[in-house]
C-alpha cells in the first residue's frame, strides 16, 4: 500500500534557494531517488538530479537525506516512518549547480595530483606478477565508486573552505595510500601525502568511514596507516636511525611533480 | 555571509548547522561525561598520594612506585629517582595518560566530544579556523608509537603486580581474591587495548609492501588487524578495569572493605 511522504526539498542554484514542501506518493520497495524522480516526473519538471546506474555502484546520485550524506538510490523509504518529513539537500561541501546537482570538480582536481601507479622501468605491462597478500590489502580501496560523499562529510573542508588548496580529503589520502602499499609501485609517496594532500589535517574522526556505501574502513586500513608511514619517514627519529642498519633498504623514489 | 564553511559563498545556502533528525548529540555527550568523570576520578587518585597499597595489591596510578616516599612494600628500592617527594603516581601516570591522549580512537572521541571538531558526521563545528594535527602541540599525535612503547613497559610491571597478586597478605604464594581477579583482568585488558593499538600494527607488520617475503610479520599483522577491529571497545573495557581496580585498592587501603578471599 502506498503513503503519500512528506518531502522537504532544496530548490535553487548558487545564488540562492531554500527547502521547498511535497507530498510525493510512495510505494513499497522504493528508495529516495524513485521519489525523487516520480516528483521530478509529477511535479516538478525542472528539479536537477544526477543520477545513474540506481543500484549504488556509479556513485552519481550523492545527496543529503536528512541532513545524513547519503546515495538516493541506496536509501531505502522503508527505513522511515510514514508521518516523517525527509529533507533532500545537495551535498553541503561542494558549490551547487542547481537543485540537488552540486559540482564535484574539486575532487577531480585533487585527483590529477595524484602521482600515477609506477611500477619498475623493466617490467613491461602483462608481466607483473604479485602474491595475494601484497595485493589484498589495497583491493578494499579498489571498492571505491568515487561517490565523493567522503569528502563531502569531511569537516576539515566541509567546515573549512579554504583548507579545500591544501587537504585533498579522505578519497584521495586513500588512493595514496592504495598506491604506497602496492607491492609494484616504486615511488615513495608520503612526502605528497604531508605536503601536497595535506595528510595532517586529518584529525581520525573517522566519518568518512561512517558514509562510505561500500563500507570501506577508510580509515582503519587506509588513512591511519599512511599517517603511520608518514610518522616513519617524518616523526620517529629512532626509525630513521634504525633504516639505516636496515638490510634492505627502502629504494623507492621521490615522485614526479604533481600535474595540478 | 559567510566567507567559510557550509555557507561559503557557491554553496547551497541551507542556514541550518545541520539537518540530521536523529539523535547525534548522544554520543558525544556520553563520550564526554565518561571522559570527564575518567580525568576527574584519575586526578584525585594521582595526587592524593595515599590508599593505593594493600598487601598484595598495588594501585595501577602508582605502579611502579619509584620514589622513597612510596608506601613499604609497594616500592622499588635504590631507584634513581628516589629523591621524588611529590606523589609517586605522577612519576608513571603520565605514560598511559600521554598513550591514551595520542591513541587514534581516544582522538576522534576527544575531538568530537570536547572539542566538537566536529560534534558528529555532518554537523558544523563552531571552529572559525581548523589547522588538524599539523601544529603544537597536535603534532606530537604523530609519535602515538612511542606513548605505546612506553605503555607496554608498563604492561609488563602491572602484569607482575598481577603476578604477585596471588600471594596472600602475608607474602605467601598460593592466594586469590577479588583484588587479584581485578588486578589479573586489569592487566589483561590493558595488554589487548595495547595490542589492538594502529602504531602496533603498523609496527608489526603494516609499514611492509611485500607480506610475501615475511610471512612471519604478515600473520602478526592479521593478527593484530583482527584485534585492531575491536580497539575501541578495548579502550573503552580497559578504562573501566583501571578505575575498576584502582577503587578496589583504595577501599582496601582506606579501610572501607576487607578483602574478598577466594582461597
Amino acid at each position: 500500500m502506498g503513503y503519500l511522504a512528506k518531502f522537504r526539498v532544496w530548490r535553487g542554484d548558487n545564488e540562492g534557494g531554500g527547502l521547498q514542501d511535497y507530498a510525493v506518493e510512495v510505494n513499497e520497495g522504493e528508495v529516495v531517488l524513485d521519489i525523487v524522480h516520480r516528483l521530478q516526473a509529477t511535479q516538478t519538471p525542472d528539479l536537477a538530479v544526477r543520477w545513474n546506474c540506481k543500484a549504488g555502484k556509479c556513485g552519481s546520485c550523492s545527496a543529503e537525506v536528512n541532513g545524513r550524506p547519503r546515495l538516493m538510490c541506496m536509501t531505502r523509504m522503508s527505513t522511515f516512518t510514514e508521518d516523517e518529513v525527509i529533507t533532500v539537500t545537495p551535498m553541503r561541501t561542494f558549490p551547487v549547480i542547481r537543485d540537488l546537482v552540486t559540482d564535484v570538480s574539486y575532487n577531480y582536481e585533487k585527483a590529477r595530483m595524484v602521482p600515477s601507479f609506477a611500477p619498475p622501468a623493466d617490467l613491461e605491462p602483462g608481466d607483473y606478477r604479485m602474491a595475494q597478500i601484497d595485493v589484498e590489502r589495497s583491493q578494499e580501496f579498489r571498492k571505491c565508486i568515487e561517490c565523493f560523499l567522503c569528502n563531502n562529510t569531511c569537516h576539515a573542508v566541509r567546515d573549512h573552505e579554504e583548507n579545500k588548496t591544501s587537504f585533498s580529503g579522505p578519497r584521495f589520502l586513500m588512493r595514496i595510500a592504495e598506491l604506497d602499499m602496492h607491492p609494484l609501485d616504486t615511488v615513495d609517496r608520503r612526502q605528497v601525502a604531508v605536503e601536497e594532500h595535506g595528510i595532517g589535517y586529518c584529525n581520525i574522526t573517522k566519518c568518512c568511514t561512517d558514509v562510505c556505501p561500500e563500507h570501506i574502513a577508510i580509515t582503519d586500513n587506509a588513512i591511519i596507516p599512511l599517517k603511520e608511514r608518514v610518522a616513519d619517514k617524518k616523526y620517529d627519529p629512532l626509525f630513521s636511525i634504525a633504516s639505516l642498519f636496515r638490510r634492505n633498504k627502502d629504494d623507492r623514489t621521490a615522485p614526479p611533480a604533481a600535474k595540478v | 555571509m559567510a566567507t567559510t564553511g557550509i555557507e561559503a559563498p557557491g554553496r547551497a545556502q541551507i542556514g541550518a548547522k545541520t539537518l540530521r533528525t536523529d539523535r547525534w548529540w548522544i554520543t558525544p555527550l556520553v563520550t564526554f561525561i565518561a571522559l570527564s568523570g575518567f580525568l576527574v576520578y584519575s586526578t584525585w587518585r594521582v595526587l592524593s598520594n595515599q590508599y593505593y597499597f594493600y598487601e598484595p595489591y598495588i594501585s595501577v596510578y602508582y605502579s611502579p612506585c619509584l620514589s622513597n616516599t612510596c608506601v613499604p612494600g609497594s616500592g622499588f628500592a635504590n631507584t634513581p629517582i628516589s629523591w621524588w617527594s611529590l606523589s609517586p603516581a605522577l612519576l608513571t601516570a603520565w605514560i598511559p595518560l600521554a598513550f591514551r591522549f595520542t591513541c587514534y580512537y581516544y582522538r576522534k572521541s576527544y575531538y568530537r566530544a570536547f572539542w566538537m571538531s566536529p560534534p558528529a558526521c555532518a554537523v558544523a563545528e563552531p571552529h572559525g579556523k581548523y589547522t588538524g594535527e599539523r601544529r603544537l602541540p597536535l603534532i606530537f599525535n604523530n609519535v602515538h608509537r612511542y606513548a605505546f612503547y612506553l605503555g607496554l613497559l608498563l604492561n609488563v610491571v602491572l602484569t607482575w603486580d598481577a603476578i604477585i597478586a596471588f600471594r596472600n597478605h602475608d607474602g605467601q604464594w598460593g592466594h586469590m581474591g577479588l583484588g587479584t581477579l581485578l588486578l589479573v583482568a586489569n592487566a589483561a585488558c590493558l595488554w589487548m587495548y595495547s595490542l589492538s593499538c594502529h602504531s602496533c600494527r603498523n609496527a608489526v607488520g603494516g609499514r611492509i609492501t611485500h607480506f610475501s617475503k615475511h610471512p612471519v610479520r604478515y600473520q602478526m599483522w592479521t593478527f593484530v588487524s583482527k584485534l585492531n577491529k575491536k580497539h575501541m571497545q578495548w579502550a573503552w573495557i580497559s578504562l573501566g578495569t583501571v578505575v575498576l581496580a584502582d577503587f578496589y585498592v583504595y577501599l582496601l587501603a582506606s579501610g572501607r572493605v576487607t578483602d574478598i578471599t577466594f582461597f
